[in-house]
């Protein structure tokens, strides 16, 4: 059920890089860079927004009884437990699991998650600019920095992917034979195997499968798979089309909303979604109108809610 | 045939001890029942896998009495090996309600004990005992064979030990 590639691939590694593009000089108060730095990343990663300064308040006490006599492991040892904290603090962040939450907590909760997610996303933005503009500046400043920061610099003058010709193929190829907005997003997987992804309109969804399977540039006769992913704020679920002649695989995903979330079904066009759909059905609760036999395929008939998703409540208590 | 205790000869009486055991009819079913533990082919998970092995030729169940059957009228012991989910449960203890008396159930793992590393799914009950009584509890993850065997001995030792002294010590 879980979708292996990463939404936002082009997130990360820039959102990490941007604090070290905003510091281009490293040799001065090296331990007290790396330790900001390091904390300033694990924060990025982890995307929460709130601010900590007692993090680098209290490391250089933590780090001087353990290393008296090495001073010249200091630079390496309060990067690796600079992370510690941040660890911990994120795993106290999220809330206590078991507790059973109203409807205004699940939708503060959801609002927060978006907004962590587009700040996240201005961040990265932000980082992107910054690092263009350090890349004018000179090579120096990379040079000096440490691997993240060097693959940051060269991220802009990347070679165009070798699966950008079939991206913008079956892009092309919606936005003609659909709908002009089918299309929502379109951009390469680099981090799986450069493979052409596209977010597709929820109401276009049927046409542009049948796309895939029938028309002559794309003969998609084989779905590898069918995942389903709750984001909080909305439901996705995520399509592999492959043609078995060339080889090209596809990664669509279609969006819909998280109430009642629908997605038409493409069993009648490719008959292996049908056990897919069920278990996306069973475990996330999005129906597929179309589907021949949409009921619970893996938990028992009668039970109630769908496990797989991010606010289910389980019914009995732990241990 | 007259058959008078009082008339057997010390040499006689000496000659019947050394070749003749004494008991209650209860020691003699338990040790009848204890000797002939069918249990039930149930395998839930890679528990069943090292209860496999321990059936193979190599450990060897057969030599201990123990013979797998394949249907729960035939069978005295249910070796719970694996994990049991909420779907399964109820078929287990509709298996278990198939089962003649006298019956015992040994759990065998980590999941059937206790629910195991599924803890906290929301799919796995928390240990067979909350649907069946339990006489056994294997620990591992999985038991190893030899462990499976040691736990069939502490379970025939029980059935012993009940019809020796009469104490209730298995879960019935």
């Amino acid at each position: 059920m879980s979708e292996n590639d990463n939404r936002e691939p082009e997130g990360q590694p820039e959102a990490s890089s941007s604090p070290v593009a905003s510091e281009p000089t490293v040799e001065p108060a090296q331990v007290e860079s790396a330790q900001t730095e390091t904390a300033q990343q694990e924060k990025a990663q982890t995307e929460t927004a709130q601010p900590e300064p007692a993090t680098t308040d209290t490391q250089p006490a933590a780090a001087v009884p353990s290393e008296p006599e090495a001073p010249a492991a200091q630079t390496e040892a309060p990067a690796t437990q600079a992370e510690a904290p941040a660890a911990q603090e994120e795993a106290a962040a999220p809330p206590p699991a078991r507790r059973v939450e109203t409807d205004e907590e699940k939708a503060a909760r959801r609002k927060a998650a978006l907004e962590a997610r587009e700040a996240a996303k201005a961040a990265a933005a932000q980082a992107a600019a910054q690092a263009a503009q350090a890349g004018t500046d000179g090579r120096a400043a990379a040079k000096a920095g440490d691997g993240e920061s060097s693959e940051g610099e060269e991220a802009p003058p990347k070679p165009p992917s070798p699966k950008q010709p079939l991206l913008d193929k079956v892009t092309r190829l919606l936005r003609e034979l659909v709908a002009e907005d089918a299309v929502e997003e379109a951009y390469i997987n680099e981090a799986n195997d450069h493979l052409p992804t596209l977010v597709v309109k929820n109401e276009r969804w049927l046409q542009a499968a049948s796309l895939f399977r029938n028309h002559t540039d794309l003969q998609c006769s084989y779905l590898r798979n069918v995942s389903g992913v709750d984001y909080e704020t909305y439901m996705e679920v995520v399509y592999y089309p492959l043609n078995m002649d060339s080889r090209e695989c596809y990664c669509v995903k279609v969006r819909a909303d998280r109430e009642l979330p629908s997605v038409g079904s493409v069993t009648p066009i490719w008959e292996t979604a049908n056990w897919n759909e069920r278990e996306i059905y069973d475990l996330l609760g999005i129906d597929f109108p179309g589907h021949p036999d949409l009921k619970r395929i893996m938990m028992p008939d009668d039970w109630v809610g769908h496990p797989l998703r991010k606010d289910y409540v389980p019914l009995d208590p732990e241990v | 045939m007259e058959f008078d205790l009082a008339n057997v000869s010390p040499e006689d009486r000496k000659e019947v001890e050394r070749n003749v055991f004494f008991g209650t009819i209860d020691q003699l079913k338990g040790w009848a029942r204890s000797n002939s533990l069918w249990p039930l082919t149930f395998g839930l998970a890679c528990c069943a896998i090292e209860m496999m092995a321990a059936g193979g030729a190599h450990y060897d169940l057969d030599r201990f009495g123990v013979l797998f059957r394949t249907s729960p009228r035939q069978a005295d012991v249910m070796i719970v090996s694996g994990t049991v989910t909420k779907k399964m449960g109820p078929l287990l203890k509709r298996l278990y309600d198939q089962m003649p008396e006298p019956k015992w159930v040994i759990a065998m793992g980590s999941c059937a004990t206790a629910g195991g590393p599924y803890v906290k799914s929301y799919s796995v009950i928390k240990g067979v005992d909350q649907i069946v009584p339990v006489d056994v509890y294997i620990p591992g993850c999985p038991p190893n064979p030899a462990a499976l065997i040691y736990g069939i001995n502490k379970l025939q030792e029980k059935i012993r030990y009940e019809a020796k002294t009469g104490k209730q010590v298995t879960s019935r």
